[in-house]
Order: structure tokens, then C-alpha cells, then sequence
């Protein structure tokens, strides 16, 4: 089979068949289009076509003032919209070497765990609806509800929070942050056996997972995947155990990693990880230092030239943000380095010889979320 | 035969029940009837983009429940739904897809935009190159949802002011034959 770089449409032979999926299909959670050649039912080879979400967020960075441009970053990755900003501001932060107070760290901290579970919550929904299993769906809402409830009384916004501010937070914590996220660990805790019980040990949804979606280590490597898709293959890649940041480096959790690298070790590495951020919140709601939320920074920001990289760990994997000052008020280039795009790679090695039918197993196993791709 | 009137609250017009209780006369209008039946059974297409789309689910969710009003049945093919909620951002890209999604939709079909970007491009308003300012330039739009992205209830309640337009509405129009 021949095939170029430009060749937009890919070749069939006589007994293999073009099919197109998307980019409004409900199985590739957004607007990814995915152009399969089959061999019968087998994937025989696959393209994805990207760009029917840019919205050239990049170059409205390079418009934007430091502060403004924070904002933008929350539309990427909505699901960890609180560890993307927490990402940018780092990054502004180094730039101008300001110190963040403790309180502020801690608070960030906590506000990016509470999303991860947030975000792990929706995707384990989600593969329920993918694998046809409606209920899974109700189930995560009721617990993600409770977390949108804290964000909301703290933030005012439920999903795209723009909380953190270079040098801090926003504002101080709601007077009923500490009781509600305890309120919210105990029932969660409570509920995990559910979760478990519905889909992890379901026969069915276990025959749909195990030996499916198989990536080797190798090719995980190769293909600069992360977050959770690089640790069920066996790789150790966690930025919060590999560079801490903010409070990280104060608090005690394990990485989890798998060895199978099919889409049930990348779902036990996903339900592993929520008990883990749970681990994390334990540690630091009882002890949230006191003292400011934010440490005092001018208005107009204007880092000194030079070039600035901090990289974070969000629900999916490894965010880097790559900001160029010329020392003006608006930044010469910014670019993200964001997880999905590089996780969406693997998805050729992962479903060539698969059956289709696989294929909605595997993209619910890779949690993509197409306007990070895009950006 | 003996019959008694009966009260039912939402049921546009008046039913009258025989001795035995089957409701054998119904005395309503056409319009008024097939409103009402169509304003709650709307099928939502599922059409979600980017981040407004998140709390579309939301909506769908046991907590906001829209399946109260009607709206539970999302299809994932337009052949099938009455109504398309454009959740998130509609690129230059994307647009063609859009357009053909709804002419593919039967009549009556009705639009409902969710969120800043598709009423005037939102926060992408200005500065990027690449996002439709608002959809109402691709389809026509029965109802705008401001927000970034709006809550479920502001959602519920789009889709509740949806149904009001949907009963004031003429279900059928009859033609004149051309001479
Ligand atoms: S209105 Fe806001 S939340 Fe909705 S799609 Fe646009 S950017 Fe996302």
C-alpha cells in the first residue's frame, strides 16, 4: 500500500473497505475524526485527522497580556481547567522569581487533586457509557457534584475556574472548604466498593478491556505518551514525584504503575490514582497553613527576556508550557506541550489487528480530550 | 352514553370519561395538541465540542435529571432528533459539519446555542482567527444560553423557554394550492 505525507484519503484495495468515524461520533468525545481502513473486521490501518476544534488559542496568547492569557488555558484540558492555570502561573512565577506563600501552594495543591478526581470520575462514567453500561454514568456524577459544589463556593465557577493568579489564589477559601471536602472523602470512600462492583469486576466489561488495546513499553517510549497511558505500560513519569512542585514535595503518595499495558491495567491505573489523591487530600486539608493567599506582585507583569518551561502533571498526563519573553508586557511565543496530543499517537499501534468494535474500548482507554489536541 | 369531564392538568384541552373510565371524547385543537406532544418528547441530538458540552452532561445527569422535561433520549444521529443543543465552540472547520448535521435532521427541528462562544465567538471573539462568531450566521437559532460554560439549570431553563416557543408555535400550516 502506497501511501505520502499528503495523501489525505488513505488507499483500499479491492477487499478492504474505507471508513470514516466522526467527527461528530459520540465514541471520540468531541470532534475527532478517525479515518480506518478495515480488513474485514480488523483494523488494518488508521489516521486521525485533527483541527476541527483549533482555536488557535496559542496565538491569542501571544495578544494577551501575562494575566489574561491564564484564562485561555482553562478552555484546553476543561476537565484539569485548575491544573492548566496552575501551570501558566508557575511558569510566570519563575519568570520573576517571586516566592508563593505556603498557604497559597497548599491551597493550589488540594484544588488540583479535587480535580484530578473530578476529571477520573467523569472519564470512568464515560467508559461505562462507551462499554454500554448507562448506570456507571449516574453513579460518577453524584460524587463529581459535590466536588463542582466545592469549587463553586470557593471559585464561583463550576467547571473553568481561572482560581490561581501568578503569585497565589484568587481569594481565600470558602469558611466551609475544610468540612465539605471532608464530608466529600468520607462519602467517596464510602462509595468506591460501587464503583468496583459495577464495572471492574463486571465479566463483560472485563472481556471488552483485558488483552485489548495492547501497547508495548517501547512504543510508549517512542511516542512520548504520559500520565496514565505511559504508566500502565510500565513507565515511572509522574512530574509530581519527578519534579514536585507547589506542595508535592511535603506530601506522601504513591506513583502507580502497571506492567500489561492494555486498557484495563490504563483503567486500574486511573481508579489506583483517585485513591491516591485521595491519600493526598488526607494529608493536607487538617494542616493548611495560615497566613496569605497570595503574595503581592505588580499589575502589569513583564518578565525579563529569556525563556521560561515549567511542566505539571495533569489527570492526563504531562502539560509543559514553554512561554518566550522579549520583556514587554505580552509574551513573544507560548506553547503547550499537552498531553493528549502525544497520548492520540499511540492509538495507531494500539488498535492496528483490532477488531472496530475495539476501538471505542481503546479511545475510552486513552480519556482524550480533543480540544487539548487541538488547542 | 353518560359522560363526565376530567381534569388533567397539562393536557391541552378538555377529556371526557364514560361510566366504565375510558376516556372516549377528547375535544382540543390540532395545533395545541401536536405542541404539546412535541414540546415534550424533544430528542437532543448529541453534539457536544468542547467544554460547554461537559456540563451538558451535567445536565443529564441524576442531580439536574432534564429527563423530568422530556429530553432524555439523546440520539447520536441526527436522522433521529427534533432538537440540536451546539455545545461548544464551532470553528471555521467545524462549520461545514454543523450545517450538514442540521439540514440531515427532520422537520420540525429546532437549534439551541450553548454558551458564549456560539452566540458571539466568546472569549475567541476578537483575537483568534479561526472561530465562527456565533452560530446564528450557519443555522437558525431558537434559543441563546449565555454563559462560559452556563450552568445545567440555565440549560433546563433554555430548553424549558424551548418548549414555551414550541406551544405558541403553528403545527400545521396548510397551503393554498397555487392556481
Ligand atoms: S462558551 Fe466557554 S465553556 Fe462554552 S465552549 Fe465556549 S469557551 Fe468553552
Amino acid at each position: 500500500m502506497e501511501q505520502t505525507i499528503n495523501n489525505r484519503i488513505l488507499q483500499s484495495s479491492d477487499d478492504e473497505f474505507i471508513i470514516n468515524v466522526g467527527p461528530q461520533h459520540p465514541s471520540t468525545h468531541g470532534v475527532l475524526h478517525l479515518q480506518l481502513r478495515l480488513d474485514g473486521e480488523e483494523i488494518a490501518d488508521l489516521k486521525p485527522f485533527l483541527g476541527y476544534i483549533h482555536r488557535g488559542i496559542e496565538k491569542m496568547c501571544e495578544s494577551l497580556t501575562y494575566k489574561q492569557f491564564i484564562y485561555l488555558t482553562s478552555r484546553m484540558d476543561y476537565l484539569s481547567a485548575h491544573i492548566n492555570n496552575q501551570a501558566c502561573c508557575l511558569a510566570i512565577e519563575k519568570s520573576l522569581q517571586v516566592e508563593v506563600p505556603e498557604r497559597a501552594k497548599v491551597i493550589r495543591t488540594l484544588m488540583a487533586e479535587l480535580t484530578r478526581l473530578a476529571s477520573h470520575q467523569l472519564w470512568w462514567g464515560s467508559t461505562g457509557l462507551d462499554m454500554g453500561a448507562v448506570s456507571p454514568f449516574f453513579y460518577a456524577f453524584r460524587e463529581r457534584e459535590m466536588i463542582l459544589e466545592i469549587f463553586e463556593e470557593t471559585c464561583g465557577s463550576r467547571l473553568t475556574m481561572n482560581y490561581c493568579v501568578p503569585g497565589g489564589v484568587m481569594n481565600d477559601i470558602h469558611p466551609d472548604f475544610v468540612s465539605k471536602v471532608k464530608k466529600l472523602i468520607q462519602q467517596f470512600k464510602a462509595n468506591i466498593h460501587e464503583y468496583d462492583e459495577l464495572l471492574t469486576g463486571n465479566p463483560i466489561f472485563q472481556s471488552r478491556t483485558r488483552g485489548v488495546g495492547y501497547l508495548p513499553k517501547e512504543d510508549a517510549i517512542s511516542l512520548a505518551c504520559s500520565g496514565p497511558v505511559a504508566r500502565a505500560s510500565g513507565i515511572s513519569c509522574d512530574v509530581r514525584k519527578k519534579e514536585p512542585y507547589d506542595a508535592y514535595d511535603r506530601v506522601e503518595f504513591e506513583e502507580i504503575i502497571a506492567s500489561e499495558g492494555d486498557c484495563f491495567a490504563r483503567y486500574r491505573v486511573r481508579m489506583k490514582e483517585m485513591l491516591e489523591s485521595m491519600k493526598i487530600i488526607e494529608q493536607l486539608i487538617d494542616n493548611i497553613p495560615a497566613g496569605d493567599y497570595r503574595a503581592k506582585i505588580k499589575g502589569i507583569i513583564k518578565p525579563p527576556a529569556g525563556e521560561y518551561f515549567q511542566r505539571v502533571e495533569t489527570a492526563r498526563g504531562e502539560l509543559g508550557v514553554f512561554i518566550v519573553s522579549d520583556g514587554s508586557n505580552k509574551p513573544y511565543r507560548v506553547k503547550f506541550r499537552t498531553p493528549n496530543f502525544s497520548n492520540l499517537a499511540a492509538l495507531k499501534p494500539m488498535s492496528l489487528g483490532a477488531k472496530i468494535g475495539d476501538l471505542v474500548a481503546i479511545m475510552a482507554s486513552l480519556d482524550l480530550i480533543i480540544p487539548d489536541i487541538d488547542r | 352514553m353518560d359522560v363526565i369531564k376530567k381534569d388533567f392538568d397539562d393536557f391541552p384541552g378538555e377529556v371526557y370519561q364514560d361510566r366504565s373510565g375510558h376516556s372516549s371524547i377528547i375535544i382540543t385543537q390540532i395545533d395545541r395538541f401536536a405542541n404539546w406532544a412535541r414540546s415534550n418528547s424533544l430528542w437532543p441530538l448529541i453534539f457536544g465540542t468542547s467544554c460547554c458540552a461537559i456540563e451538558m452532561m451535567s445536565a443529564a445527569s441524576a442531580k439536574y435529571d432534564w429527563s423530568r422535561f422530556g429530553f432524555e433520549v439523546a440520539r447520536a444521529s441526527p436522522r433521529q432528533a427534533d432538537l440540536i443543543i451546539v455545545a461548544g465552540t464551532i470553528t471555521l472547520k467545524m462549520a461545514p459539519v454543523l450545517k450538514r448535521l442540521y439540514d440531515q435532521m427532520p422537520e420540525p427541528k429546532y437549534v439551541i446555542a450553548m454558551g458564549a462562544c456560539n452566540i458571539t465567538g466568546g472569549p475567541f471573539m476578537t483575537h483568534s482567527y479561526s472561530v465562527v462568531n456565533g452560530i446564528d450566521k450557519i443555522v437558525p437559532v431558537d434559543v441563546f444560553i449565555p454563559g462560559c460554560p452556563p450552568r445545567p439549570e440555565a440549560l433546563l431553563h433554555g430548553m424549558i423557554k424551548l418548549q414555551e416557543k414550541i406551544m405558541r408555535s403553528k403545527a400545521f400550516v396548510i397551503e393554498k394550492p397555487k392556481k
